[in-house]
């Protein structure tokens, strides 16, 4: 018997052309009914859950804060297991913006992962604080322009880099670290299932790009997720035990390519900025090197 | 009914307390001087003999969140901090309380830097006090266990449903040792009633799962209104609670308030903590000399009995209130709401607020002293010293 309910219902009210509601929609494909979603304030949040009686969460659901999704979900799972030692498997799902999640809310989930509390995180990046209005997080790209790191006289944008968080998750010695992106569902859900068959915790990374914010039209939005990948600026890998188990091999395409489609990098064409392009392109080079994607 | 009578430190007898209630989560981080309590919490988890889980968090804003989580998920769940660490959990504090989830906290009272300091007072836990969190303040160790026994079944009750803290000063009862009489965990599991058993939980097999935390565009008032009406609904249930206690385990501690003297008395003094128990003392000497001097300990800080301090106080012709918090640019943080009480009440005492927050000794002659200057307290006088800093050391101003 195959389920065809819908587990995150129609009716939210995400930007058209969002991606969230799709990675969303595939990961409780992949978890089924059996689990609790513990989701920090932030885009999915807002859009899902709420005014009043509404609610698109056809599985149990928490929004607690914006900082403490981890936390509570080791609160949660450690109920599930005081009470009945969790005979049910029920899964334990928190999941939370990059903003949440590299920002306000690191040290919760650092905590959560060093203790292996059996929690799936995953971490929804949009590479900015969306639902506030573009602002910039720490997963916000090298010389990509955010209502707090525009574009001036004196600035190419965003003078820092993204913060490397799944190796830094990897590095709390947990069983299994993954990224993904919604321009491959199957393979989403094929993590998440992984993630699941773990008894302990689990970092999960998805790229969503977001219209608004990085400034593309609606219809591109699954393109240019899959054009980051292919330009070697969001690399798709598994950690299993701390080794590269798995890579997505990339059809190599410039930087250039996908980051002038981007409202939020097309500064990047003045001529001026060559060196700021040059360094992405390294920053790529030095990804596909590292993760050995061609 | 069994029971036995061991002499334990006040953070030993409050770990019993959680223990023998077979809390299913509880969630930490330390800090001075709650440290005790987490510890041997966490000594009963070794030894195997916590029915629940020990997790040790990352910070006080996770250990709340944890407790949160479990609290949401059905689970009886419990935390302690002083300090800072309850000022960390605010946030998840409110929260707590508005998804009206029945945590029980211990907040062990310890005053809130800078400059920093580990000594006593109530600013840190008074400072939840708009959360939506009961708290009642404890007089000795033995209050301390009682209490921890009453909490979750006040938070747990359908017609309260809000997180209850305990608050007990620091060192003074975490630290020192009395002899304790504790229960058999049996009759204390069936005096909070067996497992909790919450109206809704976090659960996959629900036909229409829960959704908590979801926003609202015009009922946040509504929200708010309902956490009232749980608040006033606690009175009744804390003295009810404190009756069947009694019934049960024949101690007596509990209640809003306790009321010593206070019939004929011309001055009283309203305390809260342990420096009740010095207060006492200092009233009985002074009635020894023949003054009319009462005392009225404040057990409940959240819900505030309004009524009870009125109906206690209202014939002294002054009401000296002993504050360990301050409120900048008012005063402390209890002598205003002494005076909101008695605000529409027709004529009321003279009230005067004694403020010896940041680690004041207040010892017996100290609350004699304040007794004394409360006796000369007139109409005229008032006017020019509403507020009396406790042993301010002027020489350093």
């Amino acid at each position: 018997m195959s389920e065809v309910k819908n587990l995150f219902a129609s009716g939210h009210k995400a930007c058209q052309g969002c991606t969230v509601p799709i990675m969303m929609s595939e990961i409780l494909r992949a978890t089924g009914k059996n689990v609790i979603v513990v989701n920090s304030t932030g885009c999915l949040e807002t859009f899902s859950a709420g005014p009043e009686d509404f609610s698109c969460w056809e599985v149990p659901y928490i929004h607690p804060l914006f900082e403490n999704a981890a936390a509570v979900a080791t609160g949660v799972v450690a109920a599930l297991e005081a009470k009945d030692g969790n005979k049910d498997n029920t899964q334990v799902l928190a999941i939370g913006g990059d903003g949440s999640s590299y920002d306000i809310g690191f040290g919760s989930i650092s905590g959560t992962l060093e203790r292996n509390d059996n929690v799936i995180y995953i971490c929804y990046d949009n590479e900015a604080y969306m639902n506030t209005g573009v602002q910039r997080s720490s997963a916000t790209p090298y010389a990509a322009t955010t209502t707090t790191s525009p574009n001036g006289d004196a600035s190419f944008g965003n003078v820092k880099y993204k913060k490397n968080m799944p190796e830094i998750c990897k590095e709390h010695g947990i069983k299994y670290v993954a990224t993904a992106t919604v321009s491959d569902l199957n393979d989403l859900n094929k993590k998440v299932r992984k993630a699941m068959a773990i008894n302990g915790a689990s970092y999960l990374h998805v790229l969503v790009p977001c219209n608004t914010g990085w400034g593309i039209p609606a219809y591109m939005s699954i393109e240019i997720a899959r054009m980051m990948v292919n330009a070697g600026l969001f690399p798709i890998f598994e950690y299993t035990d701390g080794e590269i188990s798995s890579v997505k091999k990339i059809k190599k395409i410039p930087v250039t390519e996908v980051l002038f489609m981007q409202k939020r990098f097309k500064h990047l064409k003045d001529p001026k900025y060559a060196e700021q392009v040059r360094h992405i392109q390294e920053i790529a080079d030095h990804n596909i090197a590292r993760y050995g994607l061609e | 009914m069994g029971k036995k009578v061991s002499v334990l430190e006040g953070s030993m007898a409050v770990a019993e307390a959680v223990r023998a209630c077979n809390t299913d989560v509880i969630a930490a981080y330390p800090i001075s001087p709650q440290t005790h309590i987490v510890e041997d919490l966490s000594a009963f988890a070794a030894d195997g003999k916590l029915h629940g889980k020990y997790i040790c968090s990352d910070s006080e804003f996770s250990a709340a969140s944890a407790v949160y989580g479990a609290s949401a998920a059905g689970g009886r769940a419990y935390t302690a901090s002083s300090s800072q660490g309850l000022m960390l959990m605010i946030e998840v504090v409110y929260n707590i309380a508005g998804m009206r989830l029945p945590v029980v906290f211990t907040g062990v009272n310890r005053t809130v830097s800078p400059p920093i300091s580990i000594n006593n007072d109530h600013q840190d836990t008074m400072t939840l006090r708009d959360c939506g969190i009961v708290q009642i303040h404890a007089e000795s160790i033995q209050e301390a266990y009682d209490a921890h026994i009453q909490a979750f079944k006040i938070a747990e009750d359908h017609r309260v449903l809000l997180p209850v803290m305990i608050c007990m000063d620091g060192w003074t009862l975490t630290h020192s040792f009395t002899p304790v009489t504790i229960f058999d965990d049996e009759d204390i599991q069936e005096f909070i009633g067996g497992p909790i058993n919450p109206i809704h939980c976090l659960n996959p097999k629900d036909e229409e799962p829960i959704s908590y935390g979801v926003g609202t565009d015009t009922l946040l008032l509504e929200y708010k209104y309902q956490m009232f009406e749980a608040m006033k609904n606690a009175e009744t249930v804390i003295e009810e609670v404190a009756q069947e206690y009694k019934d049960k385990f024949g101690f007596f501690n509990g209640g809003l308030v306790d009321a010593y003297k206070t019939e004929d008395a011309e001055v009283i003094l309203l305390a809260l903590g342990s420096v009740v128990s010095s207060a006492r003392v200092a009233v009985d000497e002074l009635r020894a000399e023949g003054q009319k001097v009462g005392l009225l300990k404040l057990r409940s800080y959240r819900p505030f009995p309004t009524n009870k301090i009125v109906e206690y106080c209202k014939n002294a012709r002054v009401l000296a209130v002993l504050d360990k918090a301050v409120s900048i640019g008012i005063g402390g943080v209890v002598a205003p709401e002494v005076k909101a009480a008695f605000a529409n009440m027709g004529a009321t005492p003279l009230i005067k607020d004694y403020i010896a927050s940041g680690g004041k000794y207040l010892d017996v002659a100290a609350i004699k002293d304040i007794f004394e200057d409360a006796w000369c307290v007139s109409k005229e006088s008032i006017k020019e010293q509403e507020f009396h800093f406790v042993k301010l050391l002027r020489e350093y101003l």
